[in-house]
């Protein structure tokens, strides 16, 4: 049972990787775009978990820490950019 | 117990898949940049929550491990989700939105996306 839930909330996740890709490929404004890309990060975090534990190993949560972390600062400096035209000023 | 284990890993995996799968549709169906801002903070906060409430239980009860990693994660996602939200309003508003039409913030600062930033104090 354990394992068609996985199978089940993969999907889900999947379908939403799509929808994401969709926002970012037709967005009509930047912040749209960033709002997607911000979205796929928690998607493939929310992945990467997920993928643990069909693996059974704790090896995955520092990768969905680290891409966690990347996708915060990414989005942090594309904003950043669009409102003052520097990141690091 | 074990079916319940079962049951309980199952059901927080389910109930976190949907809001995933709700969160990413909010933001093909919804109109507006600012109306699409509000549907990913459900994947966010309950998506994401949900997947790691299941694999600590998961770990717990199946693997006879605990693990704190997963809090981490959740503290973290939780602690920024309300940054780039801001971030992305700010950026949004920016471009799109004129002063004109934003009311007045009543102190004696204006916006912080229009105005300069005040002179900092002079240090002693």
């Amino acid at each position: 049972m354990i394992y068609m839930a996985l199978y089940f909330a993969i999907g889900c996740y999947g379908i939403g990787l799509v929808f994401n890709l969709w926002r970012i490929a037709r967005g009509p404004d930047a912040a749209d775009r960033i709002l997607g890309l911000d979205t796929m990060v928690i998607n493939v975090i929310a992945l990467l978990i997920l993928f643990g534990i069909l693996k059974g190993t704790a090896m995955y949560y520092e990768a969905a820490m680290l891409v966690a972390m990347v996708g915060f600062v990414s989005t942090v400096a594309y904003c950043r950019f669009l409102l003052r035209g520097d990141i690091i000023e | 117990m074990e079916i319940l284990t079962e049951v309980a890993i199952s059901a927080f995996l389910v109930i976190s898949g949907v809001f995933g799968l709700v969160g990413s549709f909010g933001l093909v169906k919804l109109k507006d940049t600012m109306q699409r801002l509000h549907a990913p903070t459900k994947a966010t906060t309950l998506g994401v929550g949900g997947v790691l409430i299941a694999s600590m239980l998961y770990f717990l009860l199946v693997k006879d491990k605990l693990s704190f990693h997963e809090l981490l994660i959740t503290l973290f996602l939780f602690l920024t989700a309300p940054i780039t939200a801001n971030f992305i309003a700010k950026a949004y508003m920016s471009a799109n939105i004129r002063e004109a039409d934003v009311p007045t913030t009543q102190g004696e600062k204006g916006w912080a996306i229009y105005d300069d930033p005040p002179e900092p104090a002079e240090q002693d």
